[in-house]
């Protein structure tokens, strides 16, 4: 498996929203290389015959009986908020300059 | 001998004789803590006034002749990773500083109705991820056996305190061996239930697919008793299996009498080798050796796949773990950072620069490498081929629990090493969890007890038993069988060999 670049790491970084500035990236893309290359060992194992696997016991169709049950008040969903304003979650502008 | 030395089971006694009030023991597990947290650091809230109170209740209720449960009034510290209405929730991540959450995780709201005094929440790596506590955005959890080395980890600060006489009971959180491997490194005692025999719900996921609560305790029964009072099935948990464990107290009970016969045990044969340290071998088969002389028929017995289980894991759980913290943007609750120089931020920019602030080294390693697992393009040779590894790991233990009851090897495969050595160095930090991730890949529960010193560091050494899925029953017989066996050896339990605390008032 190919060891992953500076820029890639500055790419996912953004794709994963996290500010990484230039010493992140050169301590963190060696140790991720580091990783990928051991984790890349399982490639190969299990052949295309091998089912997936998401969830160690299955459970489908998991619904609860249609019945109202209290909820969280307004004043408890925004008691952890940052900004709150008009009962309601202050957000910061969610459109570029551009648009 | 005090009362903070003792077990809850006889703490619970105690309390139903009449012979001590909740309202004391939870007073002395508090004095305890002002004592010696200074040096362990195992909390990172204490509430004094809240565990006082529910003390005083559950007194009220005995004098009444109405206890609410068995341990109605023995007091437990719990995890900072799991919601509690009235303390602060942080995960041990700046994210959440501060952070009270305005609902109780069910296994919250069982041990208060079942009238337990909720002391404190305790330390862990950030997010639960990592070996040590180390990763803890508010400083380390010291091992009480040696205040210069690590007590293991994620849920250090749990079995921190419960090895230091701060609690007797805990709540930890065991994703790849986050409950399991700091019982092994501390002395104590750690199960993780089944998966979906506890509630998840209040519990901020890691990996959704492999946490699961378990107690973190002094003895084999203990755990039993803390298991019962927090499974059965959750509605508010859509991953919560149809029932209620039952049976563990009785359980550990029965084999704490010694007699293992007609158990088949089996020795898992890639869980040994290099890198296993010899006084850890040691003991875990002297353990094993114990328990053919408690009458269990031994084999050996191979489960092929685990060799590639550390590797699908740091696959699927960082995939899980980039989606899970997603949650975390800044907008609903947490940390909120403006980016510097930007007049007017976006809500984009907000979230990346508070991301970057909030989160530790470790936590933004794993998010990103998720984000890669899971990119297009890299998706089928990682992520999904992690999980057809997770299916051949399942059917090794089915394969494997055809031919014997439980499995045994080692819980960790070094003692507990000096805080500091493997900080930086995450892949030697990831070999820690070597024995306990293929549990957490199948779902099938397991226990960690001690198994003595390793000879060359004086430091514990933990057995790990597996049983299959919903059979944790099983986990608490042998259990309580080698804890019982042991503790006849060395003529008390494991942690009285600990050097003591220094304690300041």
């Amino acid at each position: 498996m190919p060891a992953i670049s500076r820029e890639e790491v500055a790419h996912l970084a953004t794709l994963a929203r996290i500010d990484l500035d230039d010493t992140d990236l050169d301590h963190l893309a060696p140790q991720l290389s580091v990783i990928l290359e051991s984790v890349a060992s399982i490639s190969g194992v299990a052949g295309d015959d091998v089912p997936a696997t998401s969830h160690p016991i299955p459970m489908t169709n998991v619904f609860r009986e249609d019945v109202v049950t209290p909820g969280l008040t307004p004043e408890q969903a925004l008691s952890g908020a940052p900004e709150v304003e008009q009962q309601r979650f202050s957000v910061p502008r969610i459109l570029g300059d551009e648009q | 001998m005090s009362w903070v030395h003792k077990s809850a089971a006889e703490l619970a006694d105690a309390l139903a004789a009449g012979e001590v009030t909740s309202v004391e023991l939870t007073q002395a597990h508090l004095d305890r803590i002002a004592a010696v947290d200074g040096d362990v650091h195992a909390f990172l809230h204490i509430d004094a006034e809240g565990a006082l109170a529910a003390a005083a209740a559950s007194d009220a209720r005995r004098a009444a002749g109405t206890p609410a449960s068995g341990p109605d009034g023995v007091p437990i510290a719990v995890k900072d990773v799991l919601a509690t209405i009235g303390q602060p929730t942080t995960c041990g991540s700046k994210m959440l500083e501060g952070w009270h959450p305005p609902y109780d995780a069910t296994v919250v709201a069982k041990v208060r109705a079942a009238g337990m005094p909720i002391l404190g929440k305790t330390n862990m790596d950030e997010f639960a991820m990592g070996s040590s506590t180390e990763n803890s955005a508010y400083g380390p959890t010291r091992n009480p056996w040696d205040l210069d080395r690590i007590p293991g980890g994620s849920g250090g600060g749990s079995a921190a305190a419960v090895a230091a006489f701060e609690a007797p009971l805990a709540l930890g959180t065991d994703t790849g061996g986050s409950i399991r491997q700091p019982g092994a490194v501390t002395g104590t005692v750690g199960v993780k239930p089944t998966y979906g025999s506890v509630s998840r719900y209040g519990l901020v996921a890691l990996a959704n697919s492999l946490d699961q609560v378990g107690p973190v305790t002094r003895t084999v029964l203990d755990s039993a008793l803390l298991h019962e009072v927090i499974g059965g099935h959750d509605p508010l948990d859509s991953t919560s299996i149809p029932g209620a464990p039952a049976g563990l107290v009785d359980a550990a009970r029965q084999g704490a009498s010694g007699d293992l016969s007609g158990l088949k045990v089996g020795v898992i044969t890639e869980l040994a080798g290099d890198g296993w340290q010899d006084g850890v071998m040691t003991r875990v088969q002297e353990s094993v050796e114990l328990l053919e002389r408690l009458g269990a028929e031994v084999v050996e017995v191979s489960c092929p796949h685990f060799v590639h289980a550390m590797a699908a894991y740091y696959l699927i759980l960082p995939a899980e773990c980039s989606s899970n913290l997603a949650k975390f943007d800044a907008m609903r609750y947490g940390m909120r950072v403006l980016p510097d120089g930007v007049a007017s931020p976006s809500a984009e920019e907000v979230m990346k620069a508070t991301r970057d602030a909030g989160f530790g080294a470790e936590v933004k390693r794993r998010i990103i490498l998720g984000t890669y697992a899971l990119s297009s393009g890299y998706y089928d040779a990682f992520y999904g081929q992690a999980q057809k590894i997770r299916t051949l790991i399942i059917r090794d233990f089915d394969a494997a629990f055809e031919q014997v009851d439980v499995l045994v090897s080692p819980t960790a495969p070094t003692t507990a090493f000096p805080i500091g050595e493997k900080a930086d160095d995450p892949l030697a930090m990831y070999l820690n969890d070597l024995a306990t991730i293929p549990a957490n890949l199948a779902g099938v529960p397991g226990i960690s007890v001690p198994a003595g010193l390793a000879a060359e560091d004086g430091l514990p050494v933990g057995l790990q038993v597996l049983a299959p899925v919903k059979a944790d029953d099983r986990l608490y017989r042998v259990g309580a069988a080698i804890e019982a066996a042991l503790e006849k050896e060395w003529g008390g339990p494991l942690l009285a060999q600990a050097p003591a605390l220094e304690e300041t008032r």
